[in-house]
């Protein structure tokens, strides 16, 4: 199996290419219509991790009558183990607004926002610079479009969508019900177009080469390259961009220590995959055929054997219930029973069986929780103690 | 109208408005659906997840509540998924709850206990996790005690406070484990802009935020026989109580909350109808007065429009939030100070009691009069004026404990001297009321003629419109009042708190020209106060209205000035309206207070 | 140093005075005093025309927007997974012996701040910790050593520019 999808590296994202100007103008002659087809037949999905296909969200939100419509950047970057937003924002800026300003044209918005993590503040002087030198040039080109840097305070829940809106109009960060989509009611409740840094960045080479040259790339279902965040115990840690598609054979053999343990794909609300089930586990979207196919905003941390899974497992559900929202009722307490609970079992407080309770009560919190976070939290509790459920225990 | 569009509910087939949830979709159709954090009077939440739904073909389940129907959707409420997961909320806001249900004030009438009873939760596994939580309880307020280990986060008290009163006095703070609802800075709620309304007790599933009681202080009272207990009653409780005690919504039960009160060991029993016909002739003549000095005197110094001031949670809030208006006020103690005042002077003297020895309780649909009953300058009589206020469930309670038989009790009078009322008192329970007695009262004085409505229904001032508007020309008016010829009242209502702001403002930006304007705090007026029965929704205020124009209707006398006993305590005590005697008892003054 | 309340006027005039700008001016404000005392959050309320509990639940949702007194360098070192794998706790101890003070506390001349932080998005260089807004990654109980010693000096460079 892992013979047919060898580890391709591409260099797309990072290529300095310096033709941004170019780019944008090529694009805001063709028809918004023009480009999002090209977008759609890209069958480019978010990179973010939720995998929405990004030529559809562009679409249904251009069709939105509304005068007022944002584009917004989500650089937002919280999910732990990812770090290419913010390479890709200090080394290819001009990528990322080109993007936004063309998103802008298509769906009839005229500003743009890029809601940078706190985190990152350091990236903020420079961007600025480039948003200047940027909208400068749309001045000339009598191309009206501004972009403005809203700063985040510390909150990873707001990487999701509608919380960073709400985030953005200056309230807590708290996920909204859905529906109604931020394609009809986003931030300011106008229909707004939020990307990733990658997405966008990868609408950039789009325009620039057609979407022949992306749709080539991956597999079905899994179009194009994608930037992975490698990081744990690997001897190269960094930023790769690699074809979607690749086995989990082959990352481990080009990134392990030979050692590898298991590798956290998606981050601590990703999934754990140990090593006996990487032969059969590939990294896309889901809809692959054969084997386990698993979605990812890039994040993939490597455990060798030294490490301890209870720990891992720890870490990530300090993570979560510290930076759960608190509204909703599975997510808020569900957290920190799910935490409480692998602590219990490890210090003999309650029986082995209870881990069985917490896995049904994760499933709940997957069925019922309000935004994906509540929702995903399940995929690492449950792969960790499904896969190793001795090292909960003992 | 809107389209309709088809869904199915647990297999059966119904038209529905679009975009209308499914909850109110199911519960059109007969399909009960738990919820926790959705209450009719307020926005959508969609954060306790308890009213979860399957939809066919979705892979997660959907919050009734927060989600719109759409054609041809497939719903199913009661699943082996929907059920399985419902039982684990439930479980798992048991397990953040302090769940020590008999002792809980709460206890019989809390909306988690009812799930946990319906669900059959007869195992707690999960981590009760209060024990890890520093929480602790403000009891500093003299209205409202909140008890943070009781909460369960479904922040309806904050849509409350935000929605329905414009107060924010509550918010939720911090997030994820550490998440809770508390006052800016973890003050007490008597710190901070709190206007003691008890909205949010009313609206509360729990039993996180309860009414301070005097229950036992006033069984106390009642057990010493040294002390001479009067009690008077607000006349919404009248339109309230029976809902405590097993009448429907909307029945009056006025005699029997007479006998039930003689029944319960008070001396006398009167009513505060009484005291709010005496707040028509104070404030009528207030309002007439401040007329002629604005409009013969020309006086600058006279603040127009007049604002009423007998709802105790509106007087903080204006002291909050309008300090620079207080002068607009009236300077009438609301009814239930004024009877406090004159029952350990007038009373105590035609009665031949000790003052000393008189314990004045009252029974209020509201918490903030226990507030207010306890502010420094209500003692004018030289005692406390009332000494304890009980809600309208507090009431409820007592009945309960002393083993009285509510439905089978006869109805009784009020005692004599205060307990004399007519129509125009009793609508002072419901919004608009006090505008409506007003009207009755003033534009008889004026023109010597009743006011122009048929049977004296001021209908344009009824309601549960938010802010009402209505005038009234004088025309013809009698000699004294010569200067009010051809002058069109106008006057306004708000009720709720957020209405009071808006209208407020109108007033502040001067985009607005009342000569006159009732406040009330709470939605709905008194009969949707903070301290009545739980649940108290739309449809409920509607059946209490209902109830309160009903007692006007039945009542023999419906102008305050033509209560007898209103006559009486002219002759022989007070003299005349804004007298000195008046003013010494029945008017105040108030308190700035700081916005943050 | 601008005193608060004028510090939180220019900023509104800046940012304007919607509710959207409350996070920049919120942002503002703890950029210069590194929290946000009761005193600002109703200063900023009154000038946004906001109930104080808003400003109040806003920033105690936000991690950086501290509502406790804090040092003039505020130390965020990350404790999320691969900081921990790479030795964060080690560095967490190295911080605490030289600056003598536990998580979530201050020194006493008020130079220092420590505090733990959910991952800053440096992984691949763990252990990292902000400073401020300055980044530092791939720490080691000697290198923290000498970044703790520069921000010391620095601080006596800036008694001495006073003096």
């Amino acid at each position: 199996m892992s013979t047919d999808y060898l580890l391709k590296r591409a260099d797309f994202i990072f290529k300095n290419e310096n033709d941004w100007e170019e780019v944008l103008t090529k694009s805001i002659h063709r028809t918004p219509n023009e480009l999002i087809n090209e977008l759609i037949s890209s069958e480019l999905k978010g990179r973010g991790g939720a995998g929405f296909p990004t030529g559809l969200k562009w679409k249904v939100t251009a069709e939105d009558k509304s005068d007022v419509k944002y584009v917004i950047c989500n650089a937002d970057e919280g999910e732990p183990g990812t770090f290419k937003d913010r390479e890709i924002l200090s080394k290819v800026p001009f990528k990322v607004l080109t993007a936004i300003a063309i998103c802008g044209y298509v769906i009839g918005a005229r500003q743009g926002y890029i809601y940078l993590r706190g985190e990152y503040f350091f990236l903020q002087s420079e961007l600025n610079k480039a948003i200047k030198e940027f909208e400068f040039y749309c001045r000339q080109i009598n191309f009206d479009f501004s972009i403005k840097i809203f700063m985040g305070s510390g909150a990873y829940i707001c990487g999701e969508e509608t919380a960073l809106f709400e985030s953005m109009e200056g309230k807590r960060g708290e996920p909204r019900n859905k529906p109604p989509y931020p394609t009809s009611f986003g931030y300011m409740g106008k229909p707004t177009v939020i990307n990733n840094v990658e997405t966008l960045a990868h609408t950039y080479t789009i325009f620039k080469y057609g979407s022949k040259r992306f749709y080539d790339l991956g597999v079905q279902f899994s179009r194009g390259t994608k930037l992975f965040s490698v990081s744990g115990d690997t001897p190269k840690p960094g930023i790769y961009e690699l074809e979607l598609g690749m086995s989990l054979v082959d990352f481990v053999e080009e990134f392990g220590d030979d050692d590898t343990k298991a590798v956290q794909v998606g981050g601590a609300s990703g999934f754990l995959v140990p090593r006996k089930k990487f032969a059969e586990t590939t990294i896309g979207y889901q809809g692959r055929l054969v084997g386990i196919s698993l979605p990812t905003g890039g994040s993939m941390m490597i455990f060798n054997s030294s490490r301890s899974m209870f720990n891992v497992l720890d870490n990530y559900l300090v993570f979560f219930a510290e930076e759960s929202c608190g509204q909703c009722t599975p997510c808020r307490v569900g957290c920190q029973q799910l935490l409480r609970g692998i602590k219990a079992v490890k210090r003999g407080e309650k029986p082995a069986s209870y881990l069985d309770k917490m896995l049904k009560l994760a499933e709940t919190m997957q069925l019922t929780a309000k935004c994906g976070l509540g929702q995903s939290v399940a995929n690492s509790f449950s792969s960790i103690v499904e896969n190793f459920r001795e090292e909960m225990i003992y | 109208m809107e389209k309709k569009i088809k869904i199915t509910i647990n297999g059966a087939s119904f038209e529905v408005e679009k975009g209308i949830s499914i909850l109110e979709a199911a519960r059109n159709a007969g399909v009960i659906i738990p919820t926790l954090c959705y209450h009719k009077d307020l926005c959508v939440a969609g954060n306790c997840r308890v009213c979860v739904v399957e939809i066919v073909g979705q892979k997660r389940l959907a919050p009734a509540c927060a989600t719109p129907c759409e054609e041809g959707i497939e719903v199913l409420t009661n699943t082996l998924k929907v059920r399985n997961s419902r039982k684990h909320i439930i479980e798992l806001l048991l397990a953040e709850h302090n769940a020590e249900c008999t002792s809980c004030y709460k206890n019989g009438n809390c909306e988690l206990q009812k799930l946990a009873s319906d669900f059959k939760i007869m195992t707690q596994d999960f981590i009760h996790l209060v024990p890890f939580k520093n929480y602790t309880i403000d009891m500093y307020s003299p209205s409202i005690i909140k008890d943070d280990s009781k909460c369960i986060r479904c922040q309806r008290c904050v849509r409350t406070c935000a929605e329905l009163q414009g107060v924010n006095a509550l918010t939720m703070a911090y997030k994820g484990e550490h998440a809770k609802i508390t006052a800016f800075f973890e003050k007490s709620l008597n710190e901070v802009v709190c206007t003691n309304c008890g909205q949010c007790i009313i609206h509360c599933p729990t039993g996180a935020l309860v009414e301070k009681n005097y229950i036992e202080e006033v069984w106390s009272a009642i057990a010493d026989k040294t002390k001479y207990v009067v009690i008077q009653t607000a006349p919404a409780v009248r339109v309230g109580l029976g809902e405590e005690l097993g009448f429907d919504a909307g029945e009056r039960v006025t005699g029997k909350m007479v006998s039930a009160l003689k029944r319960l060991g008070f001396d006398a029993v009167m009513d505060t109808d009484f005291t709010a016909d005496l707040t028509i002739m104070e404030e009528g003549t207030e309002l007439l007065t401040r007329l002629k000095r604005a409009l013969v005197d020309k006086d600058p110094d006279v603040k127009l429009p007049m604002a009423t001031s007998c709802s105790p949670g509106w007087i903080k809030f204006i002291e909050h939030i309008y300090p620079e208006f207080l002068s607009h006020l009236s300077s009438c103690k609301s009814p239930q100070q004024m009877f406090g005042a004159l029952v350990k002077t007038y009373y105590a003297k035609a009665r031949k009691i000790d003052p000393d020895k008189i314990v004045s309780v009252s029974v209020m649909p509201c918490t903030a009069k226990k507030f207010e009953a306890n502010r420094p300058e209500m003692h004018d009589s030289g005692y406390k004026d009332v000494d304890y206020v009980l809600t309208t469930r507090e009431l409820a309670i007592m009945i309960k404990q002393a083993g009285i038989d509510f439905m089978k009790l006869e109805d009784t009078h009020y005692d004599r001297l205060m307990g004399e009322s007519t129509g125009a008192g009793v609508i002072f329970g419901a919004t608009g009321g006090v505008m409506e007695a007003a009207l009755r009262t003033a534009y008889e004085l004026v023109t010597g003629r009743e006011v122009p409505f048929e049977n004296l229904n001021i209908t344009p001032v009824r309601g549960l419109e938010g802010i009402k508007e209505a005038s009234i020309k004088i025309e013809k008016p009698l000699k004294e009042w010569s200067f009010l010829e051809g002058v069109e009242l106008k006057c306004a209502i708000a009720h709720g708190l957020v209405n009071a702001k808006t209208v407020m403002d109108s007033v502040k930006a001067g985009t607005s020209n009342y000569h006159f304007i009732e406040f009330m705090a709470c939605p709905g007026g008194c009969l949707g106060g903070g301290g009545q029965p739980i649940p108290t929704n739309p449809e409920i205020r509607r059946k209490r209205a209902a109830a309160i124009y009903a007692e006007d209707a039945g009542m023999p006398l419906r102008k305050s000035h033509l209560n007898p006993e209103i006559i009486k305590i002219y002759n022989d005590f007070l003299v005349k309206p804004l007298s000195d005697k008046s003013h010494h008892l029945l008017h105040t003054k108030y308190t700035p207070r700081k916005r943050y | 140093m601008k005193p608060v309340n004028e510090l939180i006027k220019s900023l509104a005039d800046r940012y304007g005075r919607e509710r959207s700008s409350l996070l920049p001016i919120l942002q503002g404000v703890v950029e210069q005093e590194k929290y946000l005392s009761e005193y600002s959050m109703v200063e900023i309320a009154r000038e946004l025309d906001l109930p104080a509990t808003e400003v109040y639940g806003t920033a105690t949702f936000y991690s950086f927007l501290e509502y406790k007194k804090m040092g003039r360098y505020i130390i965020r070192l990350c404790k999320t997974i691969t900081c921990a794998m790479k030795g964060e706790n080690q560095i967490l101890l190295t911080i605490q012996e030289m600056l003598k003070i536990k998580l979530g506390e201050t020194t006493p001349d008020g130079l220092f701040s420590l505090l733990h932080t959910n991952c800053l998005g440096f992984c691949h260089k763990a252990p990292a910790m902000l400073i401020n807004n300055d980044v530092y990654t791939e720490l080691t109980p000697e290198k923290v050593r000498e970044i703790l010693t520069g921000y010391m000096n620095r601080k006596e460079e800036q008694e001495e520019n006073v003096n």
